[in-house]
């Protein structure tokens, strides 16, 4: 047995190398096979194995939808939830003032188009001060901050009903800090979806 | 032996606060004023000694010990009288009837004048007896007697130290008014909101901080209390409907009034002189501007007309004008305009931000204001008789809504120079600064009459 098995086992690995040159299955490769793969030569049978069939495709038709996914994120959220990560965007306004810039406008727009795409939700534009005005003043401000994103999303077609106004002045900093960063983030117009 | 004390009963209804602020109109002085009038060394205020008074019962000993305390700051407050330090005193010895004062003692303390006062308890009552004694003469120069509640002994003290001020110096003092400030010390949030948004309700307190009570309880944004002229209604902008709207709280009756009624946004009102008005701004023409309302609702009336922010109006004493802030130049500026609308004119021009004017009572003339100084803002005041403006805070944190006490001599407003924002009190000479609150945020101050 111990005799006949050298043999056997070159027999076997010339016989593999040769069918490898000529039909390149997947498993006959060059390099030389991991002991696990490689069984001791004491346990082989004496008869070489076949190569093994090469693998059957499984394929499976991928039905294709007519129209997009019909699933929406966004509209089968709560609104508690869309709040909390919400889809509008806020507009950021400079020191003091209560004009919508390029890029206040760019983000107004794009709530816009969001409002079209909902047509039932109904917003509240708050507007929002930094610390640097003053308690009183800021009430004004931060009005005059939610009628100004109000009159563009006007002007771009919403329906003036679908958009409520309230000022929070400074009370409200969504940044707590006290440098121009927090500053930054708490000068703003703040979208908030009351129904839908 | 023309001074001799007079001894009046004050019946201080139990339990009431109408009590500290509704009173009957002084008894008349002595008329030998000179007798009565204790003067200091030539140049100096009198010095004032204030030692313990005596609990004629063993259970009056607390209310003892608080009365001669809180009338210790009480007459130091107005700054008329230098108040000798009470530790520096322990060793005269406390007298326990009028003819056992030691005169010479005090005497060589330095002191001008010497209060003894007595209290006594008979279950929920207190008797309180005080007299005010001239050192040099011997001889009382002010006695009265008081009976009421245990339950508030500082509101004796109070009375006492009005009275005294009164009669020696022809003062108004401010011992019995009330501050009403907003804050968000009881920590609850906000509903209908996925913000972390604390709720601010409106509390008042003693002048002294002392006596806190809650007014509101909505759980919402409640903001820039203003005291009615009779001190018993507090009007300010809630946000109990979602938006600022007005609300009156008449305080001791637990009525609740609308005077706009819901619909439009309506903020920081201001009571008229004579308390049948408000002047407040609204958006409810699309704009903020300012509009004067009856106190019943009745009477609407647009008092300015303008595109840029017309805001924070408060009255002139006489209700015939109205100082307010506007951004019509460009920048937060304060401006006056005659109570019908008209005579519009600008008051500050060196300021790069000027914002929550607040009109002095006579006999001063003279307007506050927090201005923008750096970083933060401070408290200025604009003398209308001269166009002159002073400054009293100095960039100690960031200062802003002043208000006037009644008698024009000091000046409540919200600072965050101990940290966080709380209200302070200052004299109108910039002298003199007092901590008030120190639990939670507190803001916009307001001084009751």
């Amino acid at each position: 047995m111990r005799t006949l098995a050298l043999p056997v086992v070159v027999v076997l690995v010339l016989a593999l190398v040769a069918g490898c040159a000529r039909r390149q299955p997947p498993i006959a490769s060059p390099r030389p096979a991991p002991p696990t793969i490689a069984p001791p030569p004491a346990r082989t049978v004496p008869d070489p194995p076949p190569p093994p069939p090469p693998p059957a495709r499984v394929e499976e038709s991928v039905p294709v939808p007519s129209e997009p996914l019909a699933e929406d994120t966004i509209a089968n959220r709560s609104l508690d939830d869309l709040n909390r990560d919400s889809p509008f965007k806020p507009v950021f306004f400079a020191l003091d003032s209560a004009e919508l810039d390029d890029a206040g406008r760019a983000v107004a727009t794009a709530n816009a188009q969001l409002l079209r795409k909902y047509p039932t939700w109904v917003i509240t534009v708050e507007g929002h001060c930094d610390e640097r005005g003053t308690a009183e003043y800021n009430l004004a401000l931060g009005e005059r901050r939610a009628v100004a994103v109000k009159t563009y999303l006007v002007s771009l077609g919403i329906s003036p009903d679908r958009i409520r106004t309230v000022s929070y002045g400074k009370e409200f900093p969504f940044d707590p800090g006290h440098d121009e960063a927090a500053w930054a983030q708490n000068r703003r117009a703040h979208f908030v979806i009351t129904s839908k | 032996m023309t001074t001799r004390y007079v001894l009046v009963t004050l019946a201080v209804l139990a339990g009431s606060l109408r009590a500290s602020s509704q009173e009957p109109a002084p008894a008349p002085q002595q008329p030998s004023e000179v007798a009565v009038v204790i003067t200091g060394d030539p140049g100096t205020p009198p010095r004032y000694a204030v030692p313990d008074f005596i609990a004629l019962t063993p259970d009056a000993a607390d209310a003892a010990k608080t009365v001669a305390q809180v009338l210790w700051d009480d007459l130091a407050f107005e700054r008329e009288f230098y108040v000798i330090p009470r530790d520096t005193y322990a060793t005269i010895p406390v007298a326990r009837s009028p003819d056992q004062i030691p005169f010479n003692a005090w005497r060589e303390l330095g002191a001008d004048a010497v209060v003894f006062g007595t209290v006594a308890r008979t279950g929920d009552s207190v008797r309180v007896e005080v007299r005010l004694f001239n050192i040099r003469t011997r001889q009382s120069v002010f006695g009265k007697e008081y009976t009421g509640t245990a339950s508030n002994p500082r509101l004796y003290a109070h009375t006492i130290a009005d009275e005294i001020h009164q009669q020696q110096r022809a003062l108004r003092g401010v011992a019995r008014t009330k501050l009403a400030f907003t804050s968000d010390r009881n920590r609850e949030r906000m509903v209908g909101t996925v913000q972390n948004r604390d709720v601010k309700e409106v509390y008042i307190s003693d002048y002294d901080g002392a006596n806190v009570r809650r007014i509101t309880t909505n759980r919402q944004l409640n903001l820039t209390p203003v005291w009615s002229p009779d001190a018993r209604a507090i009007a300010y902008t809630s946000y109990r409907r979602g938006y600022p709207d007005l609300f009156i709280a008449l305080i001791y009756q637990g009525v609740q009034q609308e005077p706009t009624k819901g619909g439009t946004q309506n903020w920081l009102p201001m009571f008229s002189p004579d308390g049948t008005r408000i002047v407040f701004t609204s958006s409810r023409d699309g704009n903020p501007e300012l509009y004067v309302i009856n106190r019943d609702g009745s009477g609407l009336r647009r008092l300015t007309n303008h595109p840029a922010i017309d805001t924070s109006p408060t009255w002139s004493p006489t209700g015939t004008q109205i100082a307010f802030t506007s951004d019509r130049a460009g920048t937060p500026q304060i401006y006056i305009v005659g109570a019908d609308g008209l005579n519009l004119r600008r008051l500050t021009t060196a300021e790069s931000y000027a914002d929550r004017p607040t009109w002095s009572p006579a006999p001063f003339n003279e307007i506050a204001f927090a201005a923008r100084t750096g970083r933060g803002y401070d408290i200025k005041i604009y003398d209308l008789a001269t166009g002159a403006t002073r400054q009293i805070t100095f960039g100690e944190g960031s200062n802003e809504s002043p208000a006037y006490a009644p008698n024009g001599r000091h000046l409540a407003f919200t600072s965050t120079r101990a940290g966080r924002a709380q209200i302070f009190t200052i004299g109108r000479d910039g002298r003199g600064v007092r901590q008030i609150t120190r639990d939670g945020n507190n803001y916009t101050p307001s001084w009751s009459n």
